[in-house]
């Protein structure tokens, strides 16, 4: 596995030496790894993040990939077929199965985890990636059908250590809680903007034969658009309000307090 | 998902020289990939159609001509599309989510099969799957079944809402056949009724590859309606939906056009309540009328009663809907 070994922001030391203090030293010493990742984001569920957040958030930019997976051998597999796309602007060349979806390649042959596989069947977006610019459902993508194209997951949407501002509100609104459906979401509605700026248009349009310029989303609008992606937990509120804050640029309020 | 050989077409010719009666084309995936992994489709070899230069919408002598592998969502957002056939963009960003619209294809949603739960349940009898071996949905859970159609050998009924809008604009599908030859198909035939043949969907054979879907000129986009009712408010299958277009004169309707989804193993054509209104004053008395007439010839199954007055009052709210325009 690849360690993230950028040196740890003084907000970012104190955020794991507040949490996370048996792992400081480890982190300072080897880097981030995986692990710890995934701790940190257990703790974001219970809540326990929010108050540190505050200039830490370019933890969650920071990408975490294997890079020890073993090839597939040749004369093991009954339809090998070599593939090349682009990932997250990276060339990557994989021999796989036909059968592989390409949230499969991702997760399997590639090492990008970020994607969720949640029912593989079409029906809860938590799967979502772009693909030439266009959000899709990669567990109905198979991967043989992506040669040449370009293809953006969760991992790719920050640039550097700079979160993309939808990653930004979505923290900033709370717009999770278990973080399942989160990448999904966040594609989705990375990719919504463009779709917004384009003039497109949804089932809750009323002027359809108008030909729109750029729109900008109601509340209604957004959930209609946004239906692609089911959250089991219901942030769906919170969800709505980080679009709008990405979207319009301006300060949203936010659905919940501390309590106290 | 069975092992498969996986090939790319780049033209309609390559595509047709490679089918077989074990391959299977693929376009957007949406279904076919969907029902392979259930094991419901079972193809040895793949032929992806995604490069094929049918692609395009362009307008024509008689009307506009949407290419098979243009995606659903291009072509709702196409600008001649949203202006002259309001009720097809309404009807198609009715259906699925974002990200389902700009995979599929339109010929591939024309193709979409069935979502009858025992179709796709492989240890369950279904004529549609296996021919000759009954019909679970008869005697089990029915409720999103047909009222209108169906026969003892299947009463499932058809998913898209693309198509109903298609069936009210009196569309027709172009075709290409393995020896070259070209047919075009009233869109009133496309899809089939069950009968004792529930295994075929639609009229093409084996082995055609759809090119294009071509729409006459109309004169109803001013009073034009697609109206959808499902179980939730977005992303979910139609229980009843309705596309109505009226050419006015004044307040009297010339013509009707009425197709009705989530009733029938076809877009069911609404002939009666179109033969009712013609020449009738566009009122909500002779609204009503025709909607009664049209549901009256319903047959409900066990558990899906409720569709004949959803039917009717779906119906009504179309028709207002179309006369406001
Ligand atoms: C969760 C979910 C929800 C959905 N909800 C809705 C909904 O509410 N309303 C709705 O209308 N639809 C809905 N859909 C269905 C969706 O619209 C269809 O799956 C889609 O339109 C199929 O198009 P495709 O290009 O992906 O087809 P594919 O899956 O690629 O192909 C479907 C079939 O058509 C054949 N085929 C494709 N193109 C051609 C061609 N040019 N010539 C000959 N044969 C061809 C293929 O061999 C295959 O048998 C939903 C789908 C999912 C997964
Ligand atoms: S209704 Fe049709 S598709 Fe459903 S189980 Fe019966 S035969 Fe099969
Ligand atoms: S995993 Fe792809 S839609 Fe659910
Ligand atoms: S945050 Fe748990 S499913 Fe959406």
């Amino acid at each position: 596995m690849k360690q993230n070994t950028s040196p740890l922001s003084p907000e970012e030391k104190k955020l794991f030496g507040d949490l996370m203090p048996e792992e400081l030293n480890e982190v300072l010493r080897s880097g981030l790894q995986r692990r710890h990742f995934l701790k940190l984001m257990g703790l974001a569920s219970a809540g326990l993040l929010v108050s540190h957040m505050v200039g830490a958030e370019q933890l969650f930019a920071r990408s975490v990939e294997f890079d020890e997976i073993p090839d597939l051998i040749p004369a093991a597999i009954e339809n090998g077929i070599n593939v090349s796309f682009k990932v997250n602007s990276n060339n990557k060349k994989v021999l796989i199965d036909s059968r592989m979806t390409l949230l499969d390649t991702l997760r399997e042959r590639i090492g990008l985890t970020g994607s969720k596989k949640g029912c593989d069947h079409g029906q809860c977006g938590a799967c979502t990636v772009i693909v030439d610019g266009n959000r899709v459902l990669s567990c109905l993508t198979l991967a043989a059908s992506c040669e040449g194209k370009s293809i953006i997951t969760i991992e790719g949407l920050a640039k550097d250590n700079e979160l993309n501002p939808m990653q930004q509100a979505f923290l900033k609104h709370d717009g999770f809680q278990c973080g399942f459906c989160t990448p999904g979401q966040i594609c989705s509605a990375v990719a919504l903007m463009k779709e917004a700026r384009e003039g497109q248009a949804s089932f809750v349009t009323s002027n359809i034969r108008e030909q729109a310029g750029a729109v900008m989303l109601s509340d209604e609008e957004i959930a209609e658009r946004m239906s692609g992606n089911i959250c089991r937990c219901g942030a769906y509120p919170n969800i709505v309000a980080a679009i709008k804050e990405a979207q319009t640029g301006k300060n949203i309020e936010q659905n919940w307090l501390f309590a106290g | 998902m069975i092992p498969f050989k996986f090939s790319i077409a780049k033209n309609p010719s390559e595509a047709l020289g490679l089918i077989h009666p074990h391959a299977a084309f693929l376009a957007g995936g949406t279904n076919i990939l969907d029902l392979m992994k259930e094991h419901v489709a079972q193809p040895t070899e793949i032929i992806d159609l995604g490069r094929l230069p049918l692609n395009t919408i362009k307008p024509t002598a008689t009307g506009i001509s949407l290419g098979a592998l243009a995606k659903n969502t291009e072509t709702a957002n196409h600008q001649l599309i949203r202006k002259d056939y309001p009720m097809l963009s309404k009807a198609i960003l009715a259906g699925a989510s974002a990200q389902i619209r700009n995979m599929a294809s339109n010929g591939g949603n024309l193709l979409q099969r069935t979502r009858c739960s025992y179709f796709y349940e492989i240890n369950m009898p279904c004529n549609k799957r296996v021919p000759g071996s009954g019909c679970a949905a008869m005697k089990g859970f029915n409720r999103m079944h047909a009222i209108f159609g169906w026969s003892d050998q299947c009463v499932a009924v058809y998913p898209s809402d693309m198509a109903i809008a298609l069936s009210a604009l009196n569309a027709n599908v172009t075709v290409m056949q393995q020896n070259g030859g070209e047919r075009s198909i009233p869109f009133i035939d496309f899809h089939l009724l069950p009968k004792d043949h529930p295994e075929k969907d639609n009229s093409l054979k084996h082995g055609e590859l759809i090119t294009s879907i071509e729409l006459p000129k109309n004169n109803f986009a001013g009073h034009s309606a697609y109206i959808k009712v499902r179980d939730r408010h977005s992303y979910a299958f139609a229980l009843v939906s309705v596309a109505a277009g009226f050419e006015l004169q004044g307040s009297t309707i010339k013509t009707a056009h009425i197709a009705m989804g989530g009733v029938a193993h076809k877009p069911w054509r609404a002939l009666k309540a179109e033969a009712f209104l013609k020449d009738k004053a566009a009122t909500l008395a002779n609204f009503t009328k025709a909607a009664n007439l049209e549901m009256s010839a319903a047959k409900p199954l066990a558990h899906n009663k409720f569709k004949i007055e959803m039917g009717k009052q779906t119906l009504i709210h179309a028709f207002e809907v179309a006369l406001k325009g």
